[in-house]
């Protein structure tokens, strides 16, 4: 059994935790006479703190076995599933490739996963509304990744929480489809914030549509000065190539290099 | 609704400390909430309460320190406050900004006995 969480499991937990050295001691007394004793304890801890231990320990063991961790977030709809397949379609025959798939509830996701041609793992959240570090954790030891592969972790569909819980991926990708506002950026800014790379996913709408493709941009560096941006259609192929080239680009930075083809 | 999970997360802390530092019911919690953190006030208030029903927390208080956004622009190397993540730097408008502080969620001390 796992001696950290408790949860049945044996994994092994980072005991270097960030808040160590903060001090533990009682800050003082503050009881009067003819009142129960109270008094004040000093805790400076990060309520974060435990998600993002397991998110080092997952990190961890991407690092060791040179696995490049991709969490895609995005709200329901933006097409995050058929961008997988399509990825998996293109990738698969040069490298390993696996999916985390997070959904409140069934396994449809995974299962189009499967039919793309790449080992899947469903987490259903229930009434959660992201995944956190923990459950990525328990999903890596059964889906025995390979090593120098990609995993992408298809986030709960939802532009508010899962924000704020790393899970020990190298990078956050955010996907919006041109069938949303171009204002989204603005009006969830944690999300745009905390990724890396913006996909502007259904181009081929766009002559369909009134969105503004550059105002969106802008909106999104406004968010996020430093994010990535690539425009393409998962459904045509139009801009696939770039997306391949940034995630080969990813493997190589990570110092897991791309296999020749 | 994270909020939800966050209270649960500042429960599991505050058993693990009432077995470190030998108390067993808590009266006040001060957490220091960040302007610019994903959390919001009323709703992390909303959810301790059910949260906390039945355990060493029951009935405490939640008191939350919010601390302003500030942040420094990487433009004009000014330091300024900030309410949003897309504000824009009042000295020399760039979007260059760093937030240094305001981002935090952190619980800070407790009342016990």
């Amino acid at each position: 059994m796992c001696g950290v969480c408790g949860c049945g499991q044996d994994h092994a937990h980072d005991e270097q935790h960030e808040h160590q050295h903060h001090d533990h001691q009682p800050a003082g007394h503050s009881h009067a006479p003819g009142l129960s004793p109270s008094r004040m304890v000093r805790i400076e801890q990060d309520i974060l703190a435990k998600n993002n231990l397991y998110a080092a320990d997952n990190r961890r063991y991407f690092g060791e076995r040179g696995i490049l961790a991709l969490n895609l977030v995005s709200s329901p709809g933006s097409g995050k599933t058929t961008l997988l397949t399509e990825t998996i379609a293109r990738l698969r025959a040069d490298l390993p490739l696996a999916v985390i798939e997070g959904d409140q509830q069934t396994s449809r996701d995974a299962e189009r996963i499967r039919a793309a041609g790449a080992p899947a793992v469903q987490i259903n959240t229930g009434k959660g509304c992201h995944l956190d570090a923990h459950r990525i954790g328990h999903a890596l030891h059964s889906l025995a990744l390979e090593p120098a592969s990609v995993l992408f972790i298809e986030n709960v569909g939802n532009l508010v929480c899962p924000s704020a819980f790393d899970l020990g991926e190298a990078h956050k990708v955010v996907i919006l489809s041109v069938t949303e506002g171009e204002d989204k950026p603005l009006k969830y800014p944690d999300m745009f914030r905390a990724a890396d790379l913006m996909i502007l996913n259904k181009t081929d709408l766009l002559p369909y549509l009134e969105f503004d493709s550059t105002q969106c941009i802008a909106y999104a560096r406004q968010v996020n000065p430093r994010l990535r941006v690539l425009c393409l259609s998962a459904k045509t192929g139009e801009g696939m190539d770039d997306w391949l080239c940034w995630i080969k680009a990813a493997l190589m930075l990570q110092g897991i290099g791309y296999p020749s083809t | 609704m994270h909020e939800m999970s966050l209270c649960e997360s500042v429960l599991q802390v505050l058993e693990q400390q009432a077995q470190l530092q030998q108390f067993s019911r808590i009266k006040t919690v001060w957490l220091e909430v960040g302007a610019l953190s994903a959390v919001e006030p009323e709703a992390l208030r909303f959810c301790f309460g059910s949260v906390a029903q039945g355990t060493l927390a029951d009935q405490a208080r939640l008191e939350i320190i919010e601390i302003p956004g500030l942040a420094e622009c990487a433009a004009c190397t000014a330091r300024v406050a900030v309410q949003q993540l897309y504000d824009v730097c009042p000295n020399c408008g760039s979007f260059q900004l760093r937030i240094i502080d305001g981002d935090q969620m952190r619980i800070k001390e407790l009342e016990v006995e």
